[in-house]
């Protein structure tokens, strides 16, 4: 053989070596059995074996999201694609950069319904930002390169590989990546000064201005987190976050309102709703966040930043869109803005602080915690103080523990927080946290998870165990779907349907049967020191909080409601959810 | 549009003229159509074909139909798609030129041979194929003066149709060319 001739197989992983990739999750079977082969004598690339390829998925989305690299995914043709469409869907959602490669019968087979085979690319198509089926060995690395540009570029996304057996197997010659690959043109930022210098002006003038930040700040890198922290501070103005935002902001800067929507903070929402000027930041107006969009901020200019350009004007029409990367923007967004400050145009706003500081008086996020069951909220809390001064990154699954999650711990830099936000997928933290301490062998890696999310993807554990990974789990247990329980009390006459998580197992006997560590509360005063034994045992543990059981998560805007309608508690006078609510998720 | 909000001021829909220009590889046509289906937006017409061997590009010719707002989505969408290269809003634009070719097959017998035939005729559609119960007519033209003669046509005997969709150019010495080399 000559030099730079190789299998495709052994084309694939070069390539992959070539694009920075360390870490590829997966699960074989017989259509990827060559490019498992190539991997076996290969040094540079970790793989690491998942128990369920959906959970590849999310761990490579836990990695990239920890990382800002690309996160890299293997699953076999056939179950093993279509087990990885729940993940790329997750990921095209919340925009994570994932590389799936898939295998796929040879092509001389494709479309006979042979074993294992399934329409791979057109199943996928509508869940990755683009896919490829490879039916040319010569354009194999090619393929793959652009791969990367594609999934880390603009708006991140997912990209599908489908990589037929006999394409792996035949001799191919390998193409390096190229210096500069051309960009995918739909992607220029357009840092328009005479725009970006009205919108400085805009800001500065304003009398009750708010920063309302997303996911895309944080896509965007640490960079345009202290970006838009240096902004807030310039302008002395709120600052709120969506779930996907929290970090880009520390949660310890004086201006910082909390996460906002659906169950964001009361002064979060209602800052929202009497702004003058909004400047959304790399968010997408979800309907999570606006909720009734005919009252979303009324009497507001809306100022919006977006890699993606569909998404300004999707939803929400904006006086001011502008097209590119948050740094980008952001970063001559803060020079127009130092300009202009020292010609002291900024605008007092003592009256709205003391407007907003009176919606905090509210204490929205305040709770009682009496008797001797441990509120969901205090666990949280606890867990938060404790692990204060280590190096944590939280992973979650999706619901009631979610949002607690996010309302009582606090981030203070970006890429330490990975949730489901936009499919909102039980069973994504578990996996997720694998990805994540795989990424980041040293740090403290914590899924806040429900009993109920954590039995979708609890198969992981056997991955957790095999890599002597410290992952801690801390199992809020209600013993209900609590989302699903909340939402039937309040819109469906309590009527309970198929909402109780019934024969759970004893998550200590779970754990001690992997051979790792389970650990049991419920009563509130052993809280802290079982909060501090989760952190000081060296390895794994599955931590059984056993938490009241028909705890709501408060606060909430009712579905069909706007954000002046929020409601704090239960003994809110809450009205009836309208028709056109109850039809909403 | 949310779910969250009835427009109070539902704005007129208007039919649209988009022209692209995208990879031709498998899949980029049912990126296309997904986007169309996937998000709830109108395909009037649609027609594709290479239009450039060389570096292997074809056009779309699509005419959908929404209001202003709409539309907006649409072209940013079309150009989040990988192989969508050039999204262009031809009424947007300016003067355009919309043509389409139809096949009508008509079966018809005694004086209404001599009606078909004449209004082929006033209509300049070419006769394709006779025999002595029917003909095949072809027609070039605005869609508007295609469905005229189909109308006729149909009044005349039992009919069967075969139409393109709209190919759609702008007028005057502006081309792509530039923007093609960009790619």
């Amino acid at each position: 053989m000559t030099l730079n001739y190789m299998t495709g197989a052994e084309a694939v992983i070069k390539a992959l070596v070539d694009n920075g990739v360390e870490v590829i999750f997966g699960y074989p079977g017989g259509a990827v059995l060559p490019l498992y082969d190539a991997l076996f004598e290969n040094k540079k690339i970790k793989h690491i074996l998942v128990r369920h390829e959906q959970a590849a998925v999310h761990a490579a989305e836990g990695y990239a999201r920890s990382t800002g690299k690309v996160g890299c995914v293997l699953v076999t043709s056939g179950p093993g694609a279509t087990n990885a469409i729940t993940g790329l869907t997750d990921a095209l959602m919340d925009s994570v950069p994932v590389i799936c490669l898939s295998g796929q019968v040879p092509t001389h087979l494709i479309g006979t319904d042979a074993f294992q085979e399934a329409d791979t690319t057109g199943i996928s198509r509508p869940c990755t930002k683009h896919n490829y089926l490879v039916k040319n060995a010569d354009k194999l690395c090619e393929i793959i390169h652009k791969s990367f540009e594609i999934a880390s570029s603009g708006r991140p996304g997912p990209v599908l590989i489908d990589l037929p057996k006999d394409i792996q197997l035949t001799n191919v010659k390998y193409i390096k990546k190229l210096q500069k690959i051309k960009k995918h043109n739909h992607y220029h930022s357009n840092v328009d000064e005479v725009l970006i210098n009205k919108v400085a002006k805009l800001l500065l003038q304003a009398e009750r201005p708010i920063i309302y930040a997303g996911g895309g700040v944080v896509n965007s890198g640490p960079k345009a987190s202290k970006l838009l922290t240096e902004l807030v501070n310039l302008l002395d103005c709120p600052v709120t976050l969506t779930l996907m935002g929290l970090g880009c902001v520390p949660n310890t800067n004086k201006n910082f309102l909390g996460m906002l929507g659906m169950h964001g903070t009361y002064e979060a929402n209602l800052a929202m709703h009497n702004c003058d000027v909004m400047l959304n930041v790399g968010a997408r107006f979800d309907d999570r966040v606006t909720g009734r969009l005919n009252a979303f901020a009324p009497n507001s200019k809306k100022v919006h930043i977006d890699v993606d350009k569909s998404s300004i004007n999707k939803v929400v029409s904006v006086d001011y869109g502008i097209v590119g990367d948050c740094k980008e923007i952001l970063s001559v967004l803060v020079q127009e803005v130092k300009k202009l400050h020292n010609q002291k145009v900024l605008k007092l706003k003592t009256k709205w602080w003391s407007q907003i500081n009176k919606w905090k008086e509210k204490d929205s996020l305040g709770f009682k915690q009496i008797g001797n069951n441990i509120k969901p909220q205090q666990a949280i809390k606890s867990l938060y103080e404790k692990t204060i001064d280590f190096d944590t990154y939280i992973t979650t699954e999706v619901g009631q523990h979610q949002m607690w999650a996010a309302q009582y711990f606090g981030f203070s830099k970006p890429n330490r927080w990975m949730t489901s936000g936009g499919l909102g997928t039980m069973g994504y933290g578990l996996p997720s946290s694998v990805g994540v301490q795989i990424a980041h062998p040293k740090s403290l890696v914590i899924d806040i998870s429900g009993e109920a999310s954590f039995l979708m993807n609890m198969q992981e554990l056997s991955t957790i165990v095999q890599y002597k990974l410290p992952i801690k789990i801390f199992i809020l247990n209600n013993e209900w779907m609590g989302m699903v329980r909340q939402w039937q009390e309040l819109n469906h006459g309590s009527r309970y349907s198929e909402s109780y998580t019934s024969s759970l197992p004893d998550f200590v006997k779970l754990a001690e049967s992997f051979g790792i560590t389970g650990l049991r509360v419920d009563n509130i005063h052993n809280l802290e020191a079982t909060i501090d034994e989760i952190i000081n045992i060296n390895g794994p543990v599955i931590a059984d909080i056993r938490v009241e059981k028909e705890e709501n998560c408060f606060p909430m805007i009712p579905s069909g409601a706007a954000h002046n309608e929020m409601i704090l508690n239960s003994d809110d006078n809450v009205k009836d959810t309208s028709n056109e609510g109850l039809a909403l998720v | 549009m949310s779910v969250y909000q009835k427009n109070e001021l539902e704005e007129d829909e208007t039919s649209r003229t988009l022209s692209l220009i995208v990879d031709n590889q498998p899949g980029t046509l049912a990126r296309v159509i997904g986007l169309f289906s996937g998000r709830g937006y109108n395909i009037e017409s649609l027609n594709v074909t290479e239009i450039d061997e060389i570096r292997n590009l074809s056009r779309i010719s699509l005419v959908t139909r929404g209001t202003s707002n709409t539309i907006e989505q649409i072209k940013s969408q079309l150009l989040r798609i990988v192989p969508v290269h050039i999204v262009r809003d031809l009424t947007l634009e300016g003067p355009f030129i919309k043509s389409e070719l139809a096949l009508v097959k008509l079966v018809v017998k005694g004086a209404n041979r001599v009606e078909a035939l004449r209004i082929a005729e006033t209509f300049r559609a070419r006769t394709l194929d006779v025999t002595l119960s029917s003909f095949v007519f072809e027609l070039t033209g605005k869609p508007s003066k295609l469905d005229a003669f189909i109308d006729l046509m149909r009044s005349l005997g039992d009919t069967e149709v075969s139409r393109t969709g709209v190919s759609a150019i702008s007028r005057g010495d502006k081309t792509e060319t530039k923007l093609l080399d960009q790619i």
